[in-house]
């Protein structure tokens, strides 16, 4: 039973309280300059889930594998694969969406989305839990992205999914513009951490941290430990590097 | 013993209250408005009075909704409705304008914070929001009732261009023209000769001092010169560079509070103006350059703020 809720909670993580772009704000390139037009959110959610999904799995059965200190590289050459996989797919099959999506769709390659989980869940957890957190962001990132499409075609362009609901003449261009994107994207932002506020559950700015507090502003209760640690750390590391030096030097 | 009591400085207090300062804009503001009737028609009164009234009823409302203090008696939002009324062609629909409204007030002054927390001037951002929505209505600007046409061969019954797109084909006769402001533009930046005379009242007045105004205008003329554009003076006195130097790059929230700040605030917008005009793709960049220059305000301040007296001396 409890296995059962930790794999929903894996699951709805990348919806709420980990949100991709909300609140991890991430991948944020794509969702402005996509958000235009409701098919086209849709169509760029779908990628991208399919590239989360497929990605996260294989770098989770490729985790043991790969070197720690080439993993980047390795993470980009898989991610770039399935890309490629769905750029022919989408060329082929949905010729009018291929247009729409333009650059933005070999840009998933270099989404930070994908990479930040590869980076930080699929790296470090199984197979069945690393899956279901690509299907639970790509879920997440495509209602986000799909939710202010609505908004801005509907007052923008005065339709929905192509289909005219307010009359010609009557539309607010700004907002198909990039200046209404950013709006949008605020508004969505502040709406979703109110919510959460609503609810009791405070927005955590600790969400997605790891420890590194040296590259973080944010003052919780672990930052001067941390903070300490990290500099013992780095001192260590010198220290070995130093006597390996020595060694080195010694052989020589 | 009972009727003293003891109260923390300030002892002494000005008569100049945030609201007798807007009143003096407002006042300031009338000429032009007035002119703009006289060239434009009633449609012109009618534009200002409804940006007014939604301007005040926007800021009232969400006060009330989010549970603040009323301000509205500061009359600030009074003045946004004007210049931002000033800021449309005659013939342009309420409702648009409306929509303009809605950002200057909403977006920009009250989700800051209020008056006194907005980072750009609202009414020149309401002008961006419509200008970017409606470029169409906001470039058609109506022939003035009054008169002729500043020149023969570019009248179309219906709208005029501002007198920036043929400033090659002016001469100095039609100076007359554009001090008295027969011709296109929008609503209050026809007029320079109001403009200038509301200018006067509010450095008389010390509402502003003039430094930002003569900053703008000398910089802008010197860069046109120097940047090859045509006619460097009289395009001093066509668009929207008089309304802008004069009452929106002078707004105290907006712009530097030091004196030297104020010179380099007053000479970026007329670098800035200078460019959009010679070599950029709009024929007015007045707003663009206000807009930019408010950004660099906070820089602008930290950049030159004055020591104290006696103060010591940093090593």
């Amino acid at each position: 039973m409890n296995k059962k809720t930790s794999k929903w909670k894996i699951l709805t993580n990348g919806i709420f309280k980990e949100n991709p772009v909300l609140i991890l704000l991430l991948g944020c390139c794509s969702v402005l300059a996509i958000s235009v037009t409701v098919s086209g959110a849709l169509g760029m959610g779908a990628a991208m889930t399919f590239v989360l999904v497929c990605s996260n799995v294989v770098i989770s059965l490729l985790r043991k594998i790969i070197p720690d200190k080439i993993r980047i590289p390795c993470f980009i050459v898989v991610i770039a694969t399935f890309v490629t996989l769905v750029q022919m797919l989408v060329q082929a099959f949905v010729p009018a969406l291929y247009d729409a999506l333009g650059i933005f769709l070999p840009l998933i390659v270099v989404n930070c989305i994908v990479l930040g989980r590869a980076e930080m869940f699929a790296s470090k957890n199984g197979v069945l839990d690393s899956l279901l957190d690509g299907v639970g962001m790509g879920l997440g990132y495509t209602l986000v992205i799909t939710c202010i499409a609505v908004v801005r075609e509907l007052v923008g362009s005065g339709t929905l999914y192509g289909v005219r609901i307010i009359p010609e003449g009557y539309q607010i261009g700004i907002i198909t513009q990039t200046p209404g994107g950013f709006f949008m994207f605020g508004a969505a932002m502040a709406l979703l951490i109110y919510c959460l506020g609503k609810k009791g559950r405070h927005f955590d700015p600790r969400i997605g941290c790891d420890g590194k507090c040296g590259n973080c502003n944010f003052n919780c209760e672990n930052r001067e430990d941390n903070l300490k640690l990290y500099e013992n750390q780095a001192a260590l590391e010198a220290a070995a590097a130093a006597t390996e030096a020595e060694k080195e030097g010694n052989k020589a | 013993m009972s009727t003293m009591t003891t109260t923390v400085s300030p002892h002494i207090r000005s008569e100049r209250t945030t609201q007798r300062i807007m009143l003096d804009v407002i006042i300031a503001l009338c000429p032009a408005l007035i002119a703009s009737v006289v060239i434009f028609g009633f449609r012109a009164l009618l534009l200002t009075c409804v940006s007014v009234a939604a301007c005040v009823l926007l800021e009232f409302v969400w006060e009330k909704a989010m549970k603040k203090p009323v301000t509205v008696g500061d009359l600030s939002a009074v003045v946004t409705g004007m210049l931002l009324a000033f800021n449309v062609p005659v013939g342009m629909p309420i409702w648009e304008m409306l929509i303009g409204d809605v950002a200057a007030i909403i977006l920009v002054k009250m989700l800051f914070g209020g008056l006194g927390c907005n980072f750009m001037n609202p009414a020149l951002v309401g002008r961006i929001v419509i200008m970017f929505s409606f470029t169409t209505d906001m470039t058609t600007y109506a022939v003035p009732k009054l008169s002729y046409p500043i020149v023969a061969n570019v009248v179309d019954a219906v709208s005029t261009a501002t007198p920036l797109t043929f400033m090659d084909r002016l001469g100095w006769d039609s100076f007359p023209k554009l001090l008295l402001g027969v011709h296109g533009g929008v609503i209050g930046e026809v007029c320079a000769a109001a403009l200038l005379l509301g200018g006067i009242y509010l450095i008389i007045r010390k509402v502003i001092k003039p430094i930002i105004p003569l900053c703008y205008l000398g910089s802008l003329l010197l860069f046109s010169w120097l940047f090859g554009g045509a006619q460097p003076v009289l395009s001093l006195f066509a668009g929207g560079v008089m309304l802008g130097a004069i009452f929106m790059a002078t707004d105290y929230v907006t712009s530097p509070f030091t004196n030297w700040g104020k010179v380099i605030f007053g000479v970026g917008c007329g670098l800035i103006t200078a460019a959009i005009r010679v070599f950029g793709n709009y024929a007015e960049g007045v707003t663009f350059a206000i807009l930019l220059m408010n950004i660099l305000v906070p820089y602008i301040n930290d950049l030159t703020m004055t020591k104290p007296l006696g103060g010591a001396v940093e090593k």
